[in-house]
């Protein structure tokens, strides 16, 4: 039996998130004694192969038609249903996206499997197999039994981080071509940000709200998030009115993020805006108001105004490089 | 045109969650219900595409008799007939099965949903209904544009967007901005009491995964004050306390 993780690339590298999912694929697989088989599609820097086996693939199978790289979700869901069977996969594993989510459904679907999406945590087999679920947008977990012998699980950030588990992965290019049968849609164009972090991937993310006052003054912010190597995230208000852009947008209706450090400027903690971060490690919040009801929520705090604040901190990481 | 939205019927976003009988039931004492907020978006967008594309829109709840305040109040906003499956909602597969099962049976020309429930936050319904239905299934959709049969999308993507074209029947999960919430006003409140409601039996379908118990998470441990004077000492925590910069 196998494990096949699904890796999703950012250009032609491997997201830092699928590398996360090689790891939980990898410590799941010494409790139920199967192969890791990792499947990634189109353009593939050489050095990538070797990474994966760094964090415990046994088989990289390089699906290397480049047409993928354009493909819809239903597209890649047929060939990995594919490759699952061929490879006697039981578990599916992939790291939570706008891609994979959907795709991890309709596998689901194609393999009458049970299915948990995410997920926060290794799964549980002491009497049946478990897994953690983030659920009311991050205010509780849930363990769910996943009942049928196939189970797809997709994993949230930092759900295990990146576990190295040496192994030697050995790789297989698949001449699986794209069917254009299962074309369901056109994608006619993509708009994002390069160069950036981005939000769900970043291991800092620095956030601020209403408290900056107007569009004008997200410089600092910027500065401070380039500094830290951060991502940069927003409350609702501001991207409501267009301040920042909507993939910046964090919380309960927007995205829910898991950094190792979130700092927070400028933002009240509206329930709706904790339950988006509650998952991240440890929380700064910079608030002019001792009562803004973030600082109950925080491991730090500074009560102060942000624009002496953020300043005087950029300063500080710039001295201390 | 025939349109058909999938609405939750969920705790309020300020709710405090809390669990009952040894954390196996969710205590909803003192809890407020809404839709979804995300099913507000699909609500919105099917309203407007009442007048601008004339359509016809059926409101559905797969739930049990506590969902129909959140029907009654979709049809208060402007969908014409609702229909509530009655069945406990058990688990995603069983939710999109039910859904599914509905539609066959019918020809919706698209089908609204929001892009997660904001209890258990599958974020999947969609997708597992289009795949049990052969029908193209996006999300999160933030732009829908409908010309005759032709559809152009927004879907937002990590950092970005991506642009969609395709053609009906489609399957949608609906977030901001792709329309204005709408609330019920005085003549949608009244006309709604006159508007076609059904409950119909659940269809048989299995689970294939069930709830164990719930578990709330650990506390923060208390907060550390830093002087506004003393930001150096921020950076020096973080760095050899918490270890994160
Ligand atoms: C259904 C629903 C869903 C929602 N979903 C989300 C969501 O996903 N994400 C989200 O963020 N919100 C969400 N909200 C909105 C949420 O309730 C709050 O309104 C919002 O988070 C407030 O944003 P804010 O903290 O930026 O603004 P405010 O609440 O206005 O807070 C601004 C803060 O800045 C501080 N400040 C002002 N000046 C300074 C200064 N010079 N220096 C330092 N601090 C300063 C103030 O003290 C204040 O605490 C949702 C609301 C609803 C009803």
């Amino acid at each position: 039996m196998s494990i096949i993780v699904f890796l999703e690339k950012e250009g032609s590298n491997i997201r830092n998130t699928s590398l996360e999912a090689i790891s939980y694929g990898s410590e799941l697989s010494k409790k139920v004694n199967a192969k890791v088989v990792c499947v990634v599609f189109g353009a593939l820097e050489s050095s990538e192969g070797e990474k994966t086996g760094l964090y415990g693939c046994d088989k990289l199978i390089h699906v290397n038609d480049q047409a993928f790289d354009q493909a819809v979700i239903n597209v890649y869901a047929h060939a990995l249903n594919d490759i699952m069977n061929n490879e006697s996969g039981d578990i599916f594993i992939t790291a939570q996206s706008a891609l994979a989510d959907p795709i991890a459904a309709k596998i689901a679907v194609l393999q009458n499997a049970s299915i948990a999406t995410n997920v926060s945590e290794l799964p549980d087999l002491n009497t049946e197999f478990s897994v953690s679920r983030s659920i009311y947008s991050g205010k509780a977990f849930e363990n769910l039994i996943l009942a049928s012998p196939k189970k797809i699980i997709s994993i949230k950030r930092n759900a295990i981080g990146l576990i190295e588990n040496q192994k030697s992965a050995s790789i297989e290019i698949s001449d699986l071509k794209l069917n254009p049968d299962l074309i369901d849609a056109e994608i006619t164009g993509t708009d994002r940000t390069t160069g950036m972090i981005l939000l769900p991937e970043a291991d800092i993310v620095v956030s601020a709200g209403r408290g900056m006052k107007g569009p004008e003054n997200w410089g600092m912010v910027e500065e401070l998030a380039e500094e830290l190597g951060a991502a940069i995230g927003c409350s609702k208000p501001v991207s409501d009115v267009g301040w920042r852009p909507h993939h910046e947008h964090v919380g309960q209706t927007g995205i829910k993020v898991a950094p190792n450090l979130y700092i927070a400027i400028g933002i009240s903690g509206a329930i709706q805006h904790l339950a988006g971060v509650s998952s991240s490690k440890v929380i700064v919040v910079i608030n002019n108001d001792p009562e803004a009801p973030f600082f109950k929520n925080a491991d730090y705090g500074i009560v102060g105004d942000a624009f002496e604040v953020v300043p005087k901190l950029i300063e500080v990481i710039r001295q201390n490089k | 045109m025939k349109i058909l939205v999938c609405i939750t019927h969920v705790p309020d976003t300020t709710s405090k969650i809390a669990f009952s009988d040894n954390n196996t039931k969710f205590d909803s004492t003192n809890v407020q219900y809404i839709i979804g907020p995300y099913e507000d978006y699909a609500i919105s967008k099917a309203v407007d595409l009442k007048s601008s594309n004339n359509a016809h829109v059926t409101v559905l709840n797969v739930g049990k008799s506590e969902s129909d305040p959140s029907l009654r109040r979709a049809l208060a906003i402007g969908a014409d007939e609702a229909i509530r499956i009655d069945a406990d909602p058990m688990d995603t597969f069983f939710v999109a099965t039910q859904i599914a099962s509905h539609v066959k049976g019918e020809t919706y020309d698209l089908i609204l949903m929001g892009r997660e429930s904001i209890d258990f936050n599958g974020g999947i319904v969609h997708s597992l209904v289009g795949q049990m239905l052969g029908i193209p299934a996006f999300s999160p959709v933030m732009q829908l544009e409908i010309n005759d049969s032709k559809v152009k999308m927004t879907r937002e993507i990590e950092g970005g967007k991506e642009y969609l074209e395709t053609s009906l029947p489609l399957i949608a999960g609906c977030q901001e901005p792709i329309a204005e919430w709408k609330i019920p006003n005085m003549r949608g409140i009244m006309t709604a009491r006159t508007k076609p409601f059904e409950v119909v039996e659940a269809y048989d379908s299995e689970t294939r995964s069930r709830n164990k118990n719930f578990e709330l998470p650990k506390e923060k441990g208390g907060i550390q004050l830093i002087d506004p004077d003393e930001v150096e000492k921020l950076h020096e925590l973080l760095r050899n306390e918490a270890k994160v910069i």
